[in-house]
């Protein structure tokens, strides 16, 4: 680009130039979802559907009109939340994987809105602030494990994702149980719901607090000096330490802003996507929420800008994979969209996805070099 | 209380031993080499799964086999990922997870069964008769491939070789060692243990396949590998440690008394897994090239 500055023309292809060098981690995202797609339509083939059939009807059904869009966005709701919990947590330097439990947790607080009276607007902010808390407190162990002993949050997460499971099997059995439905907890009250914002679909005003998180979780991480410290503590920790910059703080920040977002995807989820406005036995409606949040904050780059994008995506594969196993003669398993999920984060794992299938070529020539007995070619890395 | 349930909780905890320090043990040799797998748990699950239908196909040993194989290639493919694509280990992990947990769903569906698969009975494998009851035999390869593993990495060439891969790739490099398909090597090996342990959850323990049957083991595993500083022995002593706690929750739930609701009981695997892996860190120390890419500079 050296050259033409100056000149015009130069100008504008080195700002074209500027936009698509930002746009290549976009790329590759899009790159890492074709590849995600193409494995689950091998696998489609090979147990026996028409995966282009299947996708058409995924597509169709995420968005294929005003109902099954407005479907996708609901769907991608809670996923923006416990994407954000994994991308905080990233950018801070830890991989979080405990949205899950902060969610079911955070789900149950919000629960406990049914069991006292508040006018309509503050009822929802009530609950909406349960849940936050409780997702924060659960957060709270794997940070202070890590922060005082030591153990890798990896570990502390699963098993603090386990724990709160089965506490939260145990509220919803014997605690907050429904005297009259005894396979669901007792149901938020109409005045604790988030109003569905689209007549006749899934969603309600839940959006709104997703995508305002969202845009917090941006200011905070990139216009404030808190969030810078908590981005270079997560870059490159000593020489933050150098800085003056107390790591065991950020980490603290992260994981308990981490454990707001999951703590609210459970308050979306409850008290915000109809029908059943409880949580019921078993937790369906809240099962996987967390770990579909990695995926989607790992294509969105963790970046909320990106997560919201990569979360109408995500919701897309969902909403449309509920049309897509009721699809006429090719009903192919909502599962699939979950295997779509982990292929596609696979490919993200990849850096430089684009460069791997020239490698890739390369290693087959060395490895033809090396079977018809010639020098093995290096490793063209 | 009687002395057979005695009895019971160590037979219990004989088999749950198991997997956890088969998949540690294979989780050891991989750190050593440098490369953090924390998709376990996902090779556990899906070899469970393939592992029960090449049993039902061809037979307990067949199971077995096809259970190692498909642990190889995931390890295979993580380690192509990590070490030759310079790849994040964690994501890939998490990728690795993911999908596994959405593959065996599906495939339960598939298989007309949603959540649910039996192995038939001739399909597993037999247990022997010993004066404890019925006991897999694979409780003793368990046993016996923490001492290989150990025997291997203290006492021959190539197990140093490993170490040298995990601690410093660039004297590895210099010395002539090709650090990536060592890297490669070890993990896949690693893959091959989990998938073998994934397979005796199906094949030779459970004798059904659910999508959740893995639960937690995987990461009860890697929580093992810290509590073991990449020592096999060690890990062999965390693996009935952990395989202890997870009867004890098992067998707590068949007692004729029911005092605490069976939620409670369930949670006891994992917080004795938090307990002991906070007691033990900061005592341990591994490679220092742990889950990072070798650049040839």
């Amino acid at each position: 680009m050296t050259g033409n500055e100056g000149q015009p023309g130069g100008r504008l292809l080195r700002g074209v130039h500027r936009t698509l060098t930002g746009l290549h981690p976009a790329l590759e995202s899009v790159l890492a979802a074709v590849v995600g797609l193409l494995v689950g339509a091998v696998l489609m083939y090979i147990w026996g559907y028409d995966p282009w059939r299947a996708y058409w009807a995924l597509l169709r059904g995420a968005y294929g009109g005003s109902y099954e869009i407005a479907s996708s966005i609901a769907r991608g709701v809670p996923l923006v939340l416990t994407g954000l919990t994994f991308a905080i947590c990233l950018r801070g330097g830890m991989f979080n994987i405990g949205a899950e439990g902060q969610m079911y947790v955070g789900a149950a607080a919000a629960v406990c809105v049914a069991y006292f009276k508040l006018p309509p607007g503050l009822h929802v902010v009530a609950g909406v602030l349960l849940a936050a808390v409780a997702g924060a407190v659960w957060s709270l162990g794997p940070a202070l494990l890590k922060l005082t002993r030591g153990v890798h949050e990896v570990i502390s997460t699963i098993m603090f994702n386990w724990i709160g499971r089965f506490l939260v099997f145990y509220l919803v059995a014997y605690v907050l149980v429904d005297a009259r439905q005894g396979q669901r907890t007792v149901q938020i009250p109409l005045s604790a719901r988030f109003p569905v914002l689209v007549r006749g679909t899934d969603l309600s005003y839940s959006v709104f607090l997703a995508v305002a998180f969202a845009l917090f979780v941006y200011v905070l991480l990139w216009h404030t000096a808190t969030g810078y410290e908590v981005r270079a503590a997560g870059l490159t920790p000593t020489a933050a330490r150098y800085g003056g910059i107390s790591i065991k703080r950020t980490m603290l920040l992260s994981f308990i802003l981490g454990g707001v977002a999951a703590g609210l995807a459970g308050a979306a989820t409850v008290m915000g996507l109809p029908p059943t406005y409880a949580i019921i036995s078993g937790l369906p409606q809240l099962m996987n929420l967390g770990f579909d949040g990695m995926a989607v904050a790992m294509v969105g780059r963790n970046h909320p800008i990106g997560i919201l994008v990569a979360a109408l995506f995500f919701g897309g594969l969902n909403a449309g994979g509920r049309v897509m196993q009721f699809y006429g003669s090719n009903p192919v398993p909502l599962e699939m969209v979950r295997v779509v999920m982990g292929a596609i984060v696979l490919a993200m794992a990849i850096p430089e996805l684009a460069r791997v299938f020239p490698a890739l070529a390369a290693s087959g020539r060395a490895l033809v070099g090396m079977l018809s007995r010639k020098r093995p070619v290096e490793e063209a890395a | 209380m009687s002395w057979s349930y005695v009895l019971d909780l160590l037979r219990i905890s004989l088999h749950a031993m198991v997997p956890i320090t088969l998949t540690a043990t294979g989780e050891i040799i991989g750190e050593t080499a440098g490369l953090f797998n924390i998709g376990l748990e996902g090779i556990l699950l899906i070899s469970a799964f393939v592992g029960a239908l090449a049993a039902g196909a061809g037979g307990p040993i067949v199971g077995l086999l096809a259970g190692m194989a498909t642990g190889m290639a995931i390890g295979f493919l993580f380690s192509v990922i990590a070490a030759y694509w310079k790849g994040t280990q964690m994501v890939a992990g998490i990728g690795i997870n993911l999908f596994a947990l959405g593959f065996v769903a599906f495939g339960l569906i598939k298989l007309g069964a949603p959540g649910f698969h039996a192995v038939p009975v001739a399909a597993q494998l037999v247990k022997l008769r010993t004066p404890l009851g019925a006991l897999s035999p694979l409780i003793f390869v368990a046993l016996l491939v923490p001492f290989v593993a150990h025997w291997f990495l203290k006492r021959t060439r190539a197990g140093l070789i490993l170490k040298a891969v995990g601690e410093n790739p660039e004297a590895a490099d210099v010395a002539g060692v090709n650090v990536n398909l060592t890297r490669l090597l070890a993990t896949t090996f690693g893959g091959a243990l989990a998938g073998l342990a994934g397979a005796y959850l199906s094949v030779a323990w459970f004798g059904s396949v659910t999508k959740e049957i893995s639960a937690g083991r995987g990461f009860i595993a890697l929580a093992t590998v810290v509590f073991s500083g990449l020592n096999p022995l060690l890990g062999l002593v965390g693996g009935i440690i952990f395989g202890f706690f997870q009867s004890l929750a098992t067998w707590i739930k068949t007692l004729p008394t029911k005092t605490i609701p069976w939620q409670f009981v369930d949670m006891l695997p994992y917080i004795v897994t938090l307990l002991v892996v906070s007691g033990v860190v900061g005592r341990v120390r591994f490679p220092k090239a742990l889950g990072i890419p070798y650049k040839r500079e």
